[in-house]
């Protein structure tokens, strides 16, 4: 026998919020575990991420940093933010707009003999563009060398 | 000249859509909103011919045409470049709904005239807010002097066939979902929604959600072939934007049939409509307001987001408003049983609207918690991959067996023989993915497993009696998503990929495939240069493509792209990216083998040609015989 409708209304209305709940609480712990938060050289030299855990790693490329090694494949450079630097090493093939003084972002994770290892690099989409979160790191350092005390990250 | 009446029509079409809009209050306006709509195309589209002439002759006085536009351009994308940039594509946008606007005013009224002007009425305010915002803070026809003598060119990136017709894809699927957002509003204001109303607004929802499908599909093909990535689906907030209006369409989809049916979901029908369409705004605002920078965020100046911040709080404020004061006096429809067809449908509803929040939440959490807190996060494929994923193999188990449950009520006794084919096809999928191709990944195995599931169980309600065209659509869309889920299970789980330097002669082998570097050398196009490898693709040792992926400069603006070379066999695609060289003579080759990848699209134009299907058989459809008193009272009430 059907339900009647304003019961089966409740009835909808409860299976729709445990629904959406049980979506929020996936949702909740998804994010915690996946999420990659933004660094620049200086918050990793404050707070280093654990090893293994991916982040974005972002700043500019050091003049003269870039060196390749013999396998052809694999790079290394050094990024800045004009304060710290952190070395990366990235094997893979390089984006069209990666260039020495250029805003670049690295996606990956420190290993256990201290340097950081790109999965993959952005660096795009044209001459004029600096990645947003490089633009403010940037911003920040030039507070910081400016202000006594650096600014908590 | 012509600019200047191009802007001028503008106005014209912003006085047409205001006449639409006060046709909402009455007082003999309403009878003006018919001639109002098709005068508001009439403006529009020569505001947009004028634009696209300024665009084809190069007229560089109009700053729009110098900023996206060159002289050597080819001059399919100049006309493209009307639509690939900020001011042009609300243009286009607002063209899309002065011809839905139109379409509406020439399709028979069938819920009655004064329903034709309400709905006339909501879509002149959506209208309005939009050409507002044109002529006020984006005006196309800007004009600098004096004029410049060769424009800045168009990214390169969106000189592209396939994104060419993204856009003007999508926007026709939004804006057709403003129709549906239309009917929602006028419903409401007339208390009357029953499944006249859902007949009514169906073709609409039907041909919005068959063309989101395709743009959005059109834009994963693009970011495919052109990106050199080697990915399909990026999870990127724009790609989100475009999704979480089609997630809503299909939930739309789906219980205006329960609606039309059954005479049940009738509130929820409604909130689903206004969802959908502010989901399509919101979409806009994030992709154009600037809150993003990527290729697609062509607005950076924060007026233009506020202004488009405005429009989305009023008319989605507007519309959950009269939700509100509204909703409370439509009465309840007919109950049901949950195990039925609109049982089933209703479970579809909410793992779709499931999907729609974890989407939600992962696209906007990051931009909230860096508006509130300024830390920065990125939330990738990661996360989308264990919400998304666990809530579609769900659906799909559902999908196969909603259709074969009768309306009202249905026996399930029946159910075990019908889905016994379906059952064992997703059993041997499962052993021959582990068995002869070695898939170990229980998300891999489950993805096989759901694919030839659904794929079997849609098949098979083809084989039935009687098939109306509304069956045939849904069996074709829901036979498509299984083909896409095959694509997309494949082409990850069998992926293979090599990542070599090498020299000129060199050999590569990948998994029976053989690749050798033939030559590198240089090629020019019309606004390009190129460094070209050519690579030699054999199988076994027979020769079966050269592949050419490029490394293009250009000049206007200044910028690298990379072409990858791509061969389509029958079993997958060979893909190659081209990389530089590292100093010694050798270069990077980043070479992928995608089985079965194309059925990713494939199974998207299923799914559209099944909408399309279901569209054709709208006319046929007759109404039941119990549904009386159109207009002016209720539905059918049920019995308490």
């Amino acid at each position: 026998m059907a339900a009647k409708p304003k019961q089966q209304r409740l009835i909808l209305a409860l299976l729709t919020l445990a629904a959406l709940g049980g979506a929020g609480v996936l949702a909740a712990s998804a994010l915690g575990e996946t999420s990659t938060y933004f660094y620049a050289p200086t918050d990793v030299a404050g707070d280093r991420p654990v090893e293994g855990r991916s982040i974005r790693l972002g700043g500019l490329v050091k003049q003269g940093s870039v060196s390749r090694s013999g396998d052809g494949l694999t790079l290394k450079f050094t990024v800045t933010d004009t304060v710290h630097e952190t070395r990366v090493r990235y094997t893979g093939l390089v984006p069209d707009l990666f260039r020495e003084n250029q805003g670049v972002v690295a996606t990956g994770s420190f290993v256990a003999d201290g340097s950081f290892r790109a999965k993959e690099l952005l660096a795009r989409h044209d001459e004029n563009y600096m990645p947003p979160e490089v633009a403010s790191a940037l911003e920040r350092s030039r507070k910081q060398t400016g202000a006594a005390n650096p600014p908590a990250a | 000249m012509i600019p200047e009446i191009g802007h001028f029509a503008l106005w014209l079409a912003a006085a047409a859509a205001l006449v639409k809009a006060l046709s909402l209050a009455g007082h003999g306006v309403e009878r003006l909103a018919v001639a109002a709509a098709l005068a508001q195309l009439l403006f529009v589209l020569s505001s947009f011919a004028a634009l696209s002439w300024a665009f084809m002759v190069s007229d560089f006085s109009v700053q729009l045409v110098t900023t996206n536009s060159h002289t050597l351009k080819p001059a399919l994308y100049k006309f493209t470049g009307v639509w690939a940039n900020h001011e042009g594509s609300l243009l286009l946008w607002v063209l899309v709904l002065a011809l839905a606007g139109a379409a509406v005013a020439l399709a028979p009224a069938t819920l009655g005239l004064r329903f034709r002007q309400r709905v006339l009425g909501v879509m002149g305010l959506v209208s309005l807010g939009f050409i507002a915002f044109l002529l006020l803070a984006s005006n196309p026809f800007e004009r600098s002097l004096p004029a410049p003598t060769e424009g800045q060119g168009l990214n390169p990136l969106l000189q592209d066939p396939g994104l060419a017709f993204h856009p003007p894809l999508l926007y026709i699927g939004y804006v057709g979902l403003s129709v549906a957002f239309a009917f929602a509003v006028a419903a409401m204001l007339e208390g009357n929604v029953g499944p006249r109303w859902a007949k009514a607004v169906r073709p609409w929802v039907l041909w919005a959600w068959s063309f989101l499908t395709v743009g959005v599909a059109l834009g994963s093909y693009w970011a495919y072939y052109e990106l050199g990535w080697g990915g399909w689906w990026f999870w990127d907030p724009v790609e989100n934007a475009a999704l979480m209006p089609w997630i809503a369409a299909t939930a739309l989809l789906h219980s205006v049939a329960v609606l039309a049916r059954r005479d049940a979901l009738r509130s929820w029908t409604l909130l689903l409509a206004v969802m959908a369409f502010s989901l399509s705004m919101l979409g806009t605002f994030i992709v154009r307001s600037g809150l993003l920078t990527s290729v697609h965020a062509f607005a950076v100046d924060p007026t233009r987001g506020l202004f488009l911040m405005a429009l989305l709080a009023l008319y989605v404020g507007g519309a959950l408003g009269v939700y509100a004061w509204k909703a409370g006096s439509v009465p309840v429809g007919e109950g049901f049983e949950p195990v039925s067809r609109e049982g089933a449908l209703v479970a579809n509803n909410l793992l779709l609207s499931c999907m729609l929040g974890v989407v939600f939440i992962g696209t906007l959490y990051p931009m909230a918690l860096e508006g509130l807190t300024g830390k920065q996060i990125s939330v990738g494929p990661p996360y989308f991959n264990a919400t998304v994923v666990p809530l579609l193999l769900a659906m799909v188990v559902l999908m196969a067996i909603g259709p074969w449950l009768s309306w009202k009520q249905s026996g399930t006794a029946h159910l075990p023989a019908r889905l016994l084919p379906a059952g064992v096809a997703a059993a041997a999928a499962t052993v021959v993915a582990l068995a002869l191709f070695d898939v170990r990944a229980t998300i891999a195995l489950l993805g096989f497993a759901a694919a030839f599931w659904l794929g079997v169980a849609s098949l098979q309600i083809l084989l039935k009696q009687g098939l109306t065209y509304g069956v045939v659509g849904m069996a074709l869309a829901h036979f498509g998503v299984a083909v896409a889920i095959l694509g997309a299970t494949a082409s990850g789980a069998l992926q293979r990929e090599a990542l070599v330097s090498m020299r000129v002669g060199d050999v590569v082998e990948m998994d029976g495939w053989q690749a050798r570097l033939i030559d590198v050398r240089p090629v020019a196009g019309p606004n390009w240069t190129a460094l070209q490898a050519e690579l030699q693709i054999s199988r076994h040792g027979a020769e079966m493509a050269i592949l050419k992926p490029q490394s293009r400069t250009f000049t206007r603006p200044a910028m690298e792209t990379t072409e990858a070379g791509l061969q389509a066999f029958w079993r997958g695609d060979m893909y190659a990216v081209l990389g530089k060289p590292d100093g010694f003579g050798r270069w990077q080759i980043h070479l992928w083998f995608k089985p079965l990848v194309r059925l990713i699209w494939a199974g998207a134009f299923l799914m559209a040609l099944g909408g399309v299907v279901a569209l054709a058989g709208r006319a046929r459809v007759r109404l039941p015989k119990r549904e009386r008193g159109w207009p002016g009272a209720f539905g059918p009430q049920p019995a308490e």
